[in-house]
């Protein structure tokens, strides 16, 4: 028996390819996020009261990632905003090369921002690094204030947590004090901003987070 | 399920290391070595593997994954310590300024074993 010694990342073609998307963002001073959450936080519609506010201010861009339809495409579309979609055909996740291929569709010279809005999944995406700046994961008030708990890997990755879908919160058992102290137990540093895309309450707090982003 | 996908990347990685060896040996083993935070379903990847060597010449070969423990250190009290139930504080002084030593997100081969 003979040991034949290979110490390598099993990731790292998607890591070399996020290298090279990080550096282009870089270099045209595009900041961008990569949008993650569960099917159904409103990853989409916060997308939509984001576009209403900024576009004809800032050039956005927007990559959808979904394993099948174009809808949220549609969607973004009338926005009048140059949007992609991905249609990963059952995989749960992007990759780097898949948001790199996607580049050459947009005017990179002239974009403030990039959006990605990852397949809905809070496993799988937290693995693979698509050389965004940021990671913004979304969870609603509709689902559990365990979820920073049950998906660990993800909150620990995040940047900002947004808490969207507030103007429920009266109808549902969804303790904010506790998703808040649950998500800072996994990750301390984390931000935070609880809104509402359906009545626009504290959307402003999101907005300006997003404007203190911008690079150029 | 991105099992598959992390699967296929191993199988690349196997394929070119063997290919340097030059026909010599067969592959008996390959040792993967995964943080625990990291989210990889031990089995599920296991499958995969099976599933993509069956009828190639690594089709006899095993996958051994080995989970590194979550570990940090407290930048404060200087201590080493197990992440329990992901608390990422400090069991020691309740510190927040911790540094993750391992388990984070390793997704590695280590070593191949041929004979």
């Amino acid at each position: 028996m003979a040991v034949v010694t290979v110490e390598r990342k099993v990731l790292k073609k998607n890591e070399m390819v996020a290298g090279e998307n990080r550096k282009i963002f870089g270099d045209k001073g595009i900041f961008t996020l990569n949008l993650l959450s569960s099917p159904g936080s409103g990853k989409t519609s916060l997308l939509e009261k984001t576009l209403e506010s900024l576009s004809g201010r800032l050039n956005l861009a927007v990559v959808e990632g979904d394993v099948q339809t174009d809808n949220d495409a549609q969607r973004i579309s009338a926005y009048d905003v140059p949007v992609v979609q991905i249609v990963t055909n059952g995989g749960c996740h992007l990759e780097a090369k898949l948001v790199q291929d996607a580049l050459p569709n947009f005017n990179l010279d002239q974009l403030d921002f990039l959006i990605i809005e990852n397949v809905g999944n809070l496993v799988c995406p937290a693995n693979y690094d698509l050389g965004e700046h940021k990671k913004v994961v979304l969870i609603s008030t509709t689902e559990g204030d365990d979820k920073p708990l049950k998906y660990p890997a993800m909150f620990r990755v995040a940047d900002l947590m947004i808490i969207n879908k507030i103007d429920l919160l009266q109808y549902v058992d969804f303790n904010l004090e506790k998703v808040i102290e649950n998500a800072r137990q996994i990750n301390p540093n984390l931000e935070i901003i609880s809104l509402s895309c359906r009545t626009g309450e504290n959307l402003k707090e999101w907005i300006s987070w997003l404007e203190t982003q911008k690079i150029k | 399920m991105h099992e598959m996908s992390i699967a296929q990347s191993i199988v690349e990685i196997v394929e070119e290391t063997m290919a340097g060896q030059n026909g010599n040996g067969k592959l008996k083993e390959v040792v993967v070595e995964i943080g625990e935070l990291v989210a990889v379903v031990p089995d599920s990847l296991e499958f995969c593997y099976q599933a993509l060597v069956q009828d190639t010449p690594y089709t006899d070969s095993k996958i051994r994954i080995e989970i590194l423990p979550l570990t940090g250190n407290c930048t404060d009290c200087n201590k080493q310590f197990h992440v329990e139930n992901f608390m990422f504080n400090c069991p020691y002084c309740d510190s927040v300024t911790i540094e993750i030593l391992s388990g984070q997100n390793e997704l590695n081969i280590k070593y191949l074993e041929i004979e």
